[in-house]
């Protein structure tokens, strides 16, 4: 599917319907089928502004294969020690800032309020997703997708995607 | 509460009934010994830990940090020397710096513009002579006398330390030689930073020092490498101490044993599965490169730091106490200036591992906080650490807590607490 052809405001509607549809699955912990919103070849990244506006390379997490995003998942049910918690995302309007015909570049302002087991709800991360979409098989998928989190003290744990 | 003076006054010993070691659990809730610690460790005889020569490489870079609750500043004076200042105007005590880094030609308050150079001397206040013969300073002010409160600093291979202690030894005598050594040996070489992580933990500071001696919890916390069937229990390793107990130093070489030994070995602890494989095991991909074969260290350096290297890893995290029952991890990783594009990228790529995200360090901030909620109103109860022996001893395993003694030890000599 050629991107540019697509009139701007669907292709809004279609970059924007992924987004809460990410974040949905994160939220609903359906977290076996995120990676299913990257395309085969990706990048996801999250990084504090702390680091990349100082253009240094370190990430919180950084996976360059859809297998390194499975990896995670699988770390997370089976390996990794946490405290049971919840993420609701709250994602801004999004800027698309360039479309050619392979990809769309958006911007977004999120924030993640997180719930501990306490039920205590805080906010645990606020930033940026720089996301380059693009289209398989007619569906808009992730091709990267860069998390740059103004909370850089990061509160006890990150291990649920953003 | 204790009060303060009786914690060295007349403070009893720590219960130690059998062979095991019992800390009381208040050592980590109750503000007393925290106030203590302030003043006898941070302020006290004991070289903190306060950043990389490689974060401020040029002249008028500074940095901002804390030792214990004290915020300095780390500056790179015209003369390329490193100084280590208290981040407080000589005025009325407003904080100098107040971004994390930066490069400047002065260090000005902007509270009454009082202006230091980058070794805090004090060099302007405006309207010292007043205006139209009003106001100004006394005729006995003297800038001289209002530095910036500069602390004694020392350079290891690019590592810089500070301590507010005008009698406490040289740097290498407070690290001894084997942490000299072990510092030199991951510092060979110029450094180039590679990025900071932070991370809150909710407990006290001592609960980490206390993780970062423990070998012991390593596979059975972190099942990353369990997990996936990466973890190799016959892996050599050793656990030693310097001469005062202060620093610790784990270390471990490659493992060379097979799935069926491990699956023997670990076939009571949960979660042990060679099922699971990881789908892109790039991340654990890497290089040798140190010739002792040395794969793991992690040195644990009294008061506030911990030098690392998993795999090609490598990061200084510097502990930085927020009353008693929190503290922040402040994560420095590097690699080397002459690294090629692909150690780069194996750095870079591995840093997945460690950090508040990390697969195999992610679980120590949660295993600080369970301890913390547990026992913030226990007077008097107690741990109990015996693994290895119970005795403050260097051991040629990992199955062992003697490091945790050794720090207990020293912290009991260094607050007044009889043995």
């Amino acid at each position: 599917m050629d991107l540019s052809t697509l009139a701007e405001s669907h292709l809004q509607f279609r970059v924007e319907r992924l987004l809460a549809e990410y974040v949905q699955c994160i939220d609903d912990d359906r977290l076996e089928a995120w990676p299913d919103y990257f395309a085969a070849e990706c990048v996801y990244k999250i990084a504090a502004l702390e680091n990349t506006s100082r253009g240094l390379p370190l990430a919180a997490i950084f996976c360059d294969s859809k297998g390194m995003l499975v990896d995670r998942v699988v770390s997370l049910r089976k390996a990794n020690i946490f405290e049971r918690h919840q993420y609701r995302h709250i994602v801004s309007s999004t800027l698309l800032t360039d479309i050619s015909r392979a990809s769309v570049s958006a911007r977004s302002h999120y924030v993640v309020y997180r719930t501990r087991g306490n039920g205590v709800t805080e906010l645990f991360s606020a930033g940026v997703y720089e996301d380059k979409i693009v289209s398989v098989d007619s569906e808009l998928k992730f091709a990267e997708k860069l998390v740059i989190y103004d909370t850089d003290r990061v509160d006890t744990l990150l291990v649920t995607p953003l | 509460m204790t009060d303060p003076e009786t914690i060295v006054g007349d403070a009893k010993p720590w219960p130690s009934p059998d062979s095991g070691f019992r800390v009381p659990y208040e050592v980590f809730t109750d503000p007393a010994y925290y106030e203590r610690e302030q003043e006898s460790i941070f302020r006290g005889e004991s070289w903190s830990f306060v950043g990389l020569e490689a974060e401020i490489p040029n002249t008028g870079d500074f940095k901002s940090t804390s030792i214990g609750e004290m915020p300095v500043i780390v500056t790179r004076d015209n003369d390329g020397a490193v100084n280590v200042m208290q981040n407080r105007c000589a005025h009325r005590g407003a904080l100098i710096c107040r971004e994390r880094r930066g490069n400047t030609k002065r260090l000005q308050c902007v509270y009454h513009q009082w202006a230091y150079n980058l070794k805090g001397q004090l060099k302007g206040v405006p309207f010292r002579a007043g205006i139209e013969g009003k106001g100004g300073m006394p005729d006995d002010f003297e800038l001289a006398d209002h530095n910036l409160n500069k602390l004694r600093a020392e350079i290891l291979n690019g590592m810089i330390f500070a301590s507010f202690s005008n009698t406490i030894g040289t740097l290498e005598e407070f690290l001894g030689p084997m942490m000299v050594a072990s510092i030199k040996r991951i510092f060979n070489r110029p450094i180039e930073v590679l990025g900071d992580q932070r991370q809150y933990i909710h407990g006290n500071w001592k609960l980490y020092a206390e993780n970062t001696r423990d070998p012991y919890h390593a596979s059975l916390l972190h099942l990353f490498h369990t997990t996936f069937g990466l973890y190799r229990s016959s892996q050599t390793g050793e656990c030693l101490m310097d001469d005062h107990h202060r620093h610790s130093m784990l270390y471990a070489k490659a493992a060379s044993s097979s799935a069926a030994a491990d699956s023997e070995i670990f076939k009571d602890v949960r979660s042990y599965d060679e099922n699971f494989k990881l789908a892109d095991p790039s991340v654990l991909a890497g290089r040798p490169e140190f010739d002792d074969g040395i794969t793991l260290v992690i040195m644990s350096l009294f008061p506030n730091l911990v030098i690392q290297q998993i795999a090609n890893t490598l990061a200084v995290r510097q502990t930085v106490t927020d009353g008693p029952n929190g503290f922040e991890l402040v994560w420095t990783h590097f690699g080397y200036a002459d690294d090629d594009s692909e150690m780069r990228a194996i750095r870079i790529k591995q840093s997945n591992l460690i950090g508040p995200a990390g697969y195999v360090s992610m679980e120590d901030g949660e295993a600080v906080e369970i301890v913390q909620k547990a026992v913030r109103r226990e007077r008097g109860q107690t741990s109990y650490i015996a693994m290895g022996g119970g005795k403050a001893e260097d051991a040629a395993h990992l199955v062992t807590e003697s490091a945790i003694i050794g720090f207990w030890e020293n912290y009991k000599s260094v607050l007044g607490i009889p043995a």
